[in-house]
């Protein structure tokens, strides 16, 4: 919808008039079409200037202060709260708990998920009802998740531990024996998680061309060999997409170690502290805003970390042939660009 | 309809929504001024937390009596969302004409005690004197009503002390637990006869002793002694020894320890007055829960609330006059029939509605006339500075952990010792 600024001729104007000079309505039009699209766009960007931009950024400058949260006030301490959080050996122990209950739980959970949605991919009787069934757990919210497994990982009156000391196995020590703990907590974040990431795979290997499944098995493949090699490279955007939104949710855990016991503390030996809660602690428990804000930021450039070597991981064991050729250089891009403006000028 | 007219309509509703955002933004901070006709419509905002009896019936009461004012009363699920809300509303806006104030995080507040409105002088003395001294700033000013206080006393399983051997009857009983020694003797004997544990929780009997004490982490000038104070030392070793071997569980409110309430696993629980609705509400089918008064070691105080008046609220006026009502004697005695908190002023101990309120779950034992001699017993005002929750959380932690065999007596001290040197 371009505007046009050719005037119509008038036949009684005077032929010497600069055609330069634009009347107001015309000047009008043409910041219309200049400014508009950013009006367009702006309500996004103007509610993430208010709740997306602004706390990051008064998270920052929070982040070197010594902040009174009740009275609004600070005292300007440099890094002194990022080198105050760094020298705790509960953050150190909190970090490991996060990578350990982050892999307990991210790596089952996405070869789950792969497996479950290679299955519901398949020519299945009711294959909606399985499909739905994936995402059922997905809809119960984490706090009451936290509750039932509470119930069931509970050390004496638990479920789970009264079925182990049934088959003979003995009762296991959820909540005193750190591993045991991640291991329960990891069972809550699977049992959330695995429907919800195999409903995405299940979807992008769905858009897979059946006609390399059938290729693949005039050519004599099995079923394990067509998602090797066919499957697999198939959902390499797909799966780096899972691998980073697991491992942002894996690192930022809190519902489920806050809802493991009574005081959501992460145990009297920090057994299942992890990252959040130990912020979550220090800002809403002790009132430390400045110490809160400067873990927040850490606690950013170690997902930030994470997420690279993930990328990194991801794409060079997930192997894909050919997709690459569609892509162009920047310089070839802008010799592109750059033709069609030529064009488009001598229109 | 043409593209611009399109485009206008689309550029003013983003004005529009860009304007509703920023009036979002703004609004909340208007506070209308106090009107000076003292019969003017006036809305009053309350918020608490939990129960504390504060009934529609109740506050309908105060209505009647002045029609002018309605009253809004906002209940938090918990004392921990409250605490945050309030923390973060504090000296800002925002905040309740009257806010309720949990004992737990009651010193952290008085750090603030400058941005609420005192009591009124002659309000002053009505309260239980080691109350009203935990309420009163550096400046010896009175800035919160007291609701209701947590006298302990000791809760028992008749029947089970019947099969035990021991003796059952409430005065009788009440002879057994008058010093911390005799507790820990007569559970000792309980174990080793039954083999079942005696006591709920070991960090109850930390924190009985630790009320007891009138210094423990922090001195009254802020100084820490945590660390170096051997009293804190000995009722640490004193739970550890003793504590310990007779209890259930570390702690109290966890999945197994509410469970194991219902059937009958210990057969003796310190309980505050707060503590009987949730053993009549956990274990409705067990029959033998008796309540004996006396509290080893003397007296002590579990809990019990306050209410606060920001000073910068709209209806400073109104509120204090409210908040005078329901702090008086006679809507005490009505809120603890209503929720069972204890009133927290010697005159509502005269009532014949508080001395003669008997609690059938509880053998009918005689709760109101218990409440009052357990609440006169207490004679020390531990002094709780800011971080002594964080100090007190610390400790459980190292009694929790030598409970769950994770680490050593002394190692568990020297963790605790690490911890708290970074606060």
């Amino acid at each position: 919808m371009t505007a046009t600024a050719i005037r119509p001729p008038s036949a009684d104007a005077p032929p010497d008039r600069p055609v330069r000079v634009l009347s107001f309505s015309q000047r009008l039009s043409r910041w219309d079409l200049r400014l508009s699209p950013y009006l367009y766009i702006s309500p996004f960007f103007v509610l993430f200037a208010i709740v997306g931009l602004f706390p990051i950024v008064y998270t920052g400058v929070i982040s070197f202060m010594d902040w009174d949260q009740v009275r609004r006030s600070g005292e300007f301490i440099g890094f002194g709260q990022y080198a105050w959080i760094l020298s705790q050996p509960k953050f150190w122990t909190a970090l490991g708990n996060t990578f350990s209950i982050f892999l307990l739980s991210s790596v089952p959970q996405l070869v789950l998920a792969l497996f479950i949605a290679a299955m519901l991919d398949r020519h299945i009787r009711a294959r909606t009802f399985w499909r739905m069934s994936a995402l059922l757990p997905y809809v119960v919210a984490p706090v009451a998740v936290g509750l039932i497994f509470n119930a069931l990982f509970a050390d004496k009156s638990g479920a789970i531990n009264g079925l182990l000391e049934a088959i003979g196995i003995g009762a296991i020590p959820w909540h005193v024996e750190p591993f045991w703990s991640h291991v329960a907590i990891a069972t809550m974040v699977n049992y959330r998680w695995t429907g919800y990431n195999a409903l995405i795979l299940l979807a992008a290997m769905q858009a897979i061309p059946r006609d390399y499944y059938e290729a693949a098995t005039v050519d004599g493949a099995g079923a394990f060999r067509q998602f090797w090699n066919i499957t697999l490279p198939s959902l390499r955007p797909t799966l780096i997409f899972v691998v980073i939104t697991s491992t942002i949710g894996g690192l930022q855990i809190f519902d489920e170690p806050r809802m493991f016991d009574q005081f959501g503390r992460g145990g009297s030996a920090q057994q299942w502290l992890t990252i959040t809660l130990y912020l979550y602690d220090v800002g809403w428990g002790d009132w430390n805003f400045g110490r809160a804000a400067a873990m927040a930021w850490i606690l950013f450039v170690i997902i930030l970390a994470i997420g690279l070597v993930n990328l990194l991981i991801t794409r060079s064991l997930v192997r894909d042939e050919g997709s690459r050729g569609g892509q162009l250089s920047r310089r070839e891009r802008r010799a592109r660009r750059r033709a069609l403006k030529r064009e488009e000028a001598r229109r | 309809m043409n593209t611009r007219a399109i485009r206008r309509g689309a550029a003013a509703v983003s004005a529009l929504a860009i304007g509703g955002l920023v009036l979002a933004g703004c609004s909340g901070s208007g506070g209308d001024a106090e009107p000076a006709d003292p019969d003017a419509p006036l809305e009053l905002t309350i918020s608490t937390f939990n129960d504390f009896g504060y009934t529609d019936e109740l506050l309908q009461e105060y209505t009647d009596e002045h029609p002018n004012v309605t009253i809004v009363h906002n209940k938090a699920a918990t004392s921990n969302d409250a605490r945050a809300n309030f923390f973060q509303k504090l000296g800002n806006t925002g905040l309740a004409d009257i806010e309720a104030v949990e004992v737990d995080w009651f010193t952290e507040m008085m750090q603030y005690a400058d941005l609420l409105e005192p009591v009124p002088d002659d309000l002053e003395g009505r309260w239980l004197d080691w109350k009203e001294a935990a309420a009163t700033d550096a400046d010896g000013n009175l800035v919160a009503y007291g609701t209701d206080i947590g006298p302990q006393a000791v809760c028992y399983r008749s029947d089970l002390f019947a099969e035990a051997g021991l003796p059952s009857d409430r005065e009788e009983v009440a002879g057994l637990f008058t010093t911390w020694d005799d507790l820990f003797a007569v559970g000792q004997e309980y174990v080793d006869t039954t083999g079942k544990p005696f006591l709920d929780s070991a960090n109850t009997v930390l924190q009985g002793l630790m009320n007891q004490i009138e210094v423990t982490y922090e001195e009254a000038d802020g100084t820490i002694v945590a660390t170096e104070n051997p009293d804190v030392r000995e009722v640490y070793d004193t739970v550890v020894e003793n504590a310990i071997p007779i209890s259930a569980y570390a702690g109290q409110w966890s999945d197994d320890w509410y469970a194991s309430m219902a059937n009958g696993e210990f057969a003796a629980m310190l309980c505050p007055g707060w503590m009987h609705g949730v053993i009549s509400g956990e274990a409705p089918d067990v029959a033998g829960w008796d309540i004996a008064d006396v509290f080893p070691g003397g007296g002590g105080n579990w809990g019990g609330s306050y209410l606060v008046i920001p000073a910068n609220g709209a209806n400073v006026a109104a509120a204090q006059e409210l908040a005078d009502w329901l702090t008086s004697s006679d809507t005490q005695i009505k809120a603890f029939v209503n929720a069972g908190t204890f009133p927290s002023q010697p005159e509502a101990y005269d009532s014949t509605d508080l001395t003669g309120f008997v609690n059938p779950y509880f053998n009918d034992a005689p709760t109101g006339e218990i409440g009052i001699e357990r609440a006169e017993a207490v004679t020390v005002s531990p002094v709780k500075g800011p971080k002594y929750f964080q100090f007190h959380d610390a400790l459980q932690n190292a009694v929790t952990r030598v409970f769950d065999g994770i680490e050593d007596e002394e190692t568990s001290w020297q963790t605790w010792v690490t911890e708290v040197s970074a606060f």
